[in-house]
């Protein structure tokens, strides 16, 4: 039976992450992620998990202290946010490079300046390109969810790559909402021990970590690194349909909400989905043919499934928490459009929205407008504005 | 979709608007609802305006915007009413339930020509007399499910001795004090 709680989204995850009673976790405070430590803290305070705890003296330090925790043959983890995460960022890329299966909670937050404490997708967005698998989360559910299913991601044998699981700062990682947890007993079981094929503490056979690649051998690695990506993807999916067989919780690459016959569809990412949602079940009870795409997984980016998915629309919205500032849309839309190019979807107009940058709120009515604009859009066929701010003074 | 009721608490940091929106959240989550509660984060300083929210539904919830347009406000320190427009997007029907020592007619001039059901409740006083100290929330909690009928009054008090039970195992005496403020609260809030 699973159990009925209410939690915060930090909650959510410091409670995943007592179930899983990594070998190892090394953080460094930083608003809104703090609380996940400060759980943490007391629960190995309070001897209820036997995990080390290494409190560092900045966010580099964080990772490079899961690096060498993971590398000695430890299961290792860590919390951050927006400029804690700017902070690791070298650290990101020797992680994943070398394959190591750290699982990170990112409770994004406005990367500064001006300095900004609330919620935008500036800091994770930024970290696409690092090697991490990315999963993203509507709500507490969700986070926890997500935060069981990593280690699965990043520990097997055909991925071996770091995993950061994203929430919206405040918006879920502050606020109390209902969620379904499983018994500890189920999650040690699902999650599994960690063996890894070669660490620094195996004296049986010993190995060097992170030495010079030279360009005899760094391409290959890198390209074993973009063929570890392209696996995740299958065993993304293997790991979401044992977890479905444990709880009943679908998750895939990206969840589709009433799409069915949904004329114009707007894709967006964590808390606001839920906003979108709840604006749908509204403009169908109008008779309205409105959809929603929620991509969980961004990185690796499923871009025929999406491309396939969204073919079908006369008008898709995509909506981003973070600005390029480069003249042609956020990230989510340009990784969107080009994967529909490539793969030959023709039909759906594409626009793009840039919202809710350093926390400003998603109201239902920037929703409903936005899908209003989308059927004015599929009636004719004609786009006057592809690249779009909502909810911004100017 | 069923429906949701909205409230907004406006208080001041450091008086606990957060910790009666997680209260009232867990009161209603022990009732079998769905529920939200959280906090609108500013600039954090003792004695600045604050606002808190919850959604509270039968049904599972899935937006996260604030509230713009709440079923009921609560208010828990009345120099808030010059300061913020409280009643902004209150809805007519609902009600706005303050914490004063004056009655709904006298405070109602303060409200903008809110027309809508208004309720108040001497928090503080029931507070001194069965805490000993001024802690508004205890009371005004139990104002805002006698006003809101949200739930069950019966099955809300049951939740509420559990919670303090809990909240107070280190010290049980303090726990009928605070049954005592959300029992009179109850009885006493005026404008029903």
């Amino acid at each position: 039976m699973a159990i009925r709680e209410r939690l915060s989204g930090n909650e959510a995850v410091a409670y995943a992450m007592k179930q899983i009673n990594p070998d190892v976790v090394a953080a460094f405070p930083i608003t809104p992620s703090t609380e996940i430590p400060q759980y943490f803290s007391a629960y190995v305070a309070n001897g209820e998990v036997n995990t080390e705890f290494i409190p560092v003296e900045s966010e580099h330090s964080a990772m490079s202290a899961c690096i060498g925790a993971q590398a000695a043959g430890g299961r290792a983890m860590t919390a951050t946010s927006a400029n804690g995460l700017a902070l690791m960022w070298e650290m990101l890329y020797i992680a994943s490079g070398a394959r190591l299966p750290i699982v990170m909670a990112c409770v994004n937050r406005a990367l500064s300046g001006p300095i900004n404490i609330h919620n935008d997708h500036s800091d994770s967005m930024g970290a696409r390109d690092s090697g991490w698998i990315q999963l993203y989360s509507e709500s507490s559910q969700e986070a926890y969810d997500n935060m069981l299913m990593a280690h699965r991601i990043a520990e097997h044998p055909d991925v071996l790559l770091p995993v950061m699981v994203c929430q919206d700062g405040f918006i879920t990682s502050h606020a109390i909402e209902n969620i379904e947890l499983l018994e500890d007993e189920k999650v040690k079981e699902f999650v599994g021990e960690y063996k890894p094929a070669h660490y620094l503490l195996n004296k049986e056979n010993p190995i060097a970590i992170g030495p010079l690649d030279h360009f005899t051998h760094y391409f290959e690695h890198k390209r074993q690194q973009a063929e570890a990506m392209r696996n995740a993807k299958k065993v993304i999916l293997e790991v979401a349909d044992e977890f479905y067989k444990l709880t009943g919780r679908k998750y895939g690459y990206f969840e589709e909400y009433k799409t069915d016959d949904a004329e114009v569809c707007i894709v967006v990412l964590n808390s606001t989905a839920g906003t979108a949602k709840f604006v749908v079940d509204k403009m169908r009870e109008e008779g309205k043919k409105v959809g929603l795409v929620k991509p969980r997984v961004f990185r690796p980016f499923p871009a025929p499934e999406i491309a396939g998915a969204l073919a079908r629309f006369k008008a898709v919205a995509v909506m981003d928490k973070a600005d390029s500032f480069n003249a042609a849309g956020g990230p989510l839309f340009t990784e969107i459009t080009s994967a529909v190019l490539a793969h030959g979807a023709t039909g759906p107009k594409f626009i793009n929205y840039i919202y809710g940058l350093g926390g400003r709120d998603v109201k239902a009515d920037d929703i409903e407008f936005i899908y209003n604009k989308l059927l004015e859009i599929a009636a004719p066929g004609k786009v006057d504005s592809i690249y779009n701010y909502i909810g911004v003074r100017e | 979709m069923g429906r949701i009721v909205e409230i907004r608490w406006h208080g001041r940091g450091g008086q606990g608007a957060k910790t009666a929106s997680l209260l009232l959240a867990d009161a209603a989550f022990d009732t079998g609802k769905y529920i939200q509660g959280f906090p609108e984060y500013g600039p954090e300083r003792m004695g600045a305006p604050l606002t808190a929210y919850n959604r509270i539904s039968d049904d599972k919830i899935t937006i996260h915007s604030n509230i713009y347009e709440p079923d009921y406000v609560v208010v828990i320190d009345e120099t808030l009413l010059e300061a913020v427009d409280v009643t902004v997007g209150l809805k007519e029907d609902g009600a706005i339930i303050i914490n004063t020592t004056k009655s709904p007619d006298e405070v109602r001039p303060l409200l903008k020509g809110y027309k809508g059901k208004v309720c108040t409740i001497d928090a503080r006083t029931i507070s001194m007399e069965t805490l000993g100290r001024y802690f508004p929330n205890t009371p005004m909690l139990g104002a805002v499910v006698k006003v809101s009928k949200v739930m069950d009054e019966e099955t809300f008090l049951n939740s509420m001795i559990g919670s303090f039970k809990h909240k107070f195992a280190s010290k049980p005496e303090v726990i009928e004090g605070n049954m005592k403020a959300i029992e009179r609260a109850m009885q006493e809030v005026k404008g029903l």
